[in-house]
């Protein structure tokens, strides 16, 4: 559907010269909620330009929908646009025009015949759920409804794509799962596929079953959901999905206060991740039982992703040494990740070590 | 009533119809320039806006030109301008004197100051309301019209009002070459004939004149936006 080779994007500030993105390999497949995520600078919104060519990349090649956009004439360009829609974190709705006539606005170059088009606005309008909203100005709407708006209106010329640039940046949280439960629902109904840029893991951890995680123009990381957040790789990764998931938060509250975890001297912090059925599993009862190692669980999270659980928890393991390792052994058996922390004493403030 | 403004504004009595020809005259002038300077002026702050870094036609060539030839009449003084520019009145008008003569060095005046408020009404339409049509596969054209104009119209209603009022003051000027109107009449008939009272009447007129184009402006301005 899209797919960016070897892209490359550097702008001449004066005597500076900025690197935007930097090869950049990337590949978004029929049907997918592609999420691009990374902290502000990092080339995410250059990146997503790169694929209407509101951007043009300095080297590389940009594929969408089967044609080469670098080579197409002016013309030919503007009526691939035509299939690709765009939202945006600022809506950018035409302040002078009513939400009709902002929907509307798409189609009057089309030969469409007027009442064609006045049903398909309407349609449009139904279908975000604004339908009596139509003769409204965009400054008399909600942040989330003229993002609604947006969405009708990107739509308008039935794009297969939309690429949605920080659209929910601008939003509160309860908008935002609105507008991504919209943005999913328009996925499943129509087989739209989505781009998502984002600084915000927790918009990817929603609707995304792909994400690439993008730092200094380069993507650093990328893969399916659902072992991207039960095995990341990269620290950036880590990073943000112990955000999204109040991970981080959590090990630094057990490091900064020891007394927290209340441990003994051969009791073992460790992490324990899981994917998959092994959710459902009493997998902690069960070492109790099997090995007499009790465990303290201080934090516990599970998250789910395209269907797919994805736990994990935080927990002190005590016991005699041997009892210890015979657990430890036997959750490794069961292709559950088991993470040692180190102990809080050692651990220096706020540091994550995992080990 | 009569008696009142016959002991007066003795002079302005006697003087009616040429009052009244100054005002035609005048508002001759300021129509026949706003739609001479509405077309040039509009296009100019479109083509400024358009070819400027980052704008949706960018040409540095053409933008540095054009803008050094609308800094340069600006910079201009309106008196000289009318001298300086009398060969082309000439070759337009086939004549240098009269009102339709001062029709061009107006025009040529006001232009210029027009393009730049038109530029900067421009300006303020949100750009990412211009990529946002340009990622809607809109072209240069359709962005123009239909974006450009359209959204920064309370911008271009508020410049063509200051815009002419200001070209109610060039008007005045223009008496330098026997255009007529109420700037020639105030220094003609009432300064140089010591009739206070003629150039008394002819500012009345012409502020006036101001408050209408003020108030007209203020009322499109106030529908436009919503």
């Amino acid at each position: 559907m899209i797919s960016l080779s070897r892209i490359n994007v550097t702008f001449n500030t004066g005597s500076r010269t900025v690197v935007a993105a930097r090869d950049i390999d990337l590949r978004v497949d029929e049907g997918d909620v592609f999420g691009i995520v990374g902290y502000s600078g990092a080339g995410k919104s250059t990146l997503v330009r790169v694929m209407n060519l509101l951007q043009r990349p300095s080297s590389g090649d940009v594929v969408v929908n089967g044609q080469k956009l670098l080579e197409l004439k002016p013309k030919e360009l503007r009526s691939a646009r035509k299939k690709i829609g765009m939202i945006f974190q600022h809506f950018n709705l035409m302040k002078s025009r009513t939400v009709y006539d902002n929907v509307l606005y798409p189609l009057k170059s089309s030969r469409m015949p007027k009442a064609d088009k006045d049903r398909k606005v309407r349609e449009l309008l139904e279908l975000v759920g604004l339908s009596d909203k139509l003769a409204s100005y965009p400054s008399q709407l909600s942040g989330g409804q003229k993002q609604r708006v947006a969405i009708a209106r990107a739509l308008a010329n039935e794009p297969r794509i939309l690429l949605c640039d920080e659209a929910t940046s601008a939003l509160d949280p309860k908008t935002t799962l609105s507008i991504l439960d919209l943005l999913r629902d328009l996925n499943r109904k129509l087989g739209l596929t989505i781009v998502i840029i984002t600084h915000e893991m927790q918009v990817v951890k929603e609707i995304c079953n792909k994400v690439a995680v993008m730092e200094e123009g380069a993507i650093v990381e990328q893969g399916d959901i659902v072992s991207i957040f039960s095995e990341p790789k990269q620290p950036l990764t880590r990073d943000f999905i112990h955000t999204a998931t109040h991970f981080g938060q959590t090990v630094e509250k057990i490091m900064s206060h020891p007394s927290l975890a209340r441990m003994g001297d051969d009791d073992v912090l460790c992490k324990i991740s899981y994917v998959g059925s092994r959710t459902s599993e009493a997998i902690v009862s069960d070492i109790a039982t099997r090995f007499g190692v009790s465990a303290n669980i201080l934090f516990g999270n599970v998250e789910v992703l395209q269907q797919t659980p994805v736990g994990s928890l935080i927990v002190v393991l005590s016991g005699g040494r041997s009892e210890l390792e015979n657990a430890l052994a036997y959750l490794r058996s069961l292709d559950v990740t088991v993470d040692r922390l180190d102990s809080p004493e050692k651990a220096t403030l706020g540091g994550e070590r995992i080990v | 009533m009569n008696d009142f403004l016959n002991r007066y504004l003795p002079n302005v009595m006697e003087n009616k119809s040429e009052i009244w020809e100054s005002t035609y005259e005048t508002l001759y002038m300021v129509f026949m320039t706003s739609l001479f300077s509405a077309i040039f002026g509009i296009a100019l702050g479109v083509i400024l806006v358009a070819t400027d870094k980052g704008g949706i036609l960018a040409n540095r060539w053409v933008y540095s030109i054009l803008e050094k030839i609308v800094n340069f009449f600006r910079s201009v003084p309106f008196i000289i301008l009318i001298a300086l520019v009398v060969p082309v009145t000439r070759l337009i008008t086939g004549t240098s004197i009269g009102m339709n003569a001062a029709i061009v060095p107006l025009v040529i005046g006001i232009v210029p100051f027009y393009a730049r408020q038109i530029q900067n009404a421009l300006l303020e339409v949100d750009p990412g309301i211009i990529e946002a049509t340009q990622a809607m596969g809109s072209g240069p054209v359709e962005i123009i019209f239909r974006v450009y104009l359209k959204e920064g119209l309370t911008g271009i209603i508020r410049a063509s009002s200051v815009t002419v009022i200001n070209l109610i003051g060039l008007t005045t000027m223009a008496g330098a070459i026997g255009s007529g109107g109420l700037g020639s009449l105030a220094i003609n008939k009432g300064y140089n004939r010591f009739q206070l009272d003629i150039t008394f009447i002819a500012t009345i007129l012409i502020l006036l004149l101001v408050f209408v184009c003020q108030f007209i402006g203020d009322y499109f301005t106030r529908k436009s936006t919503h």
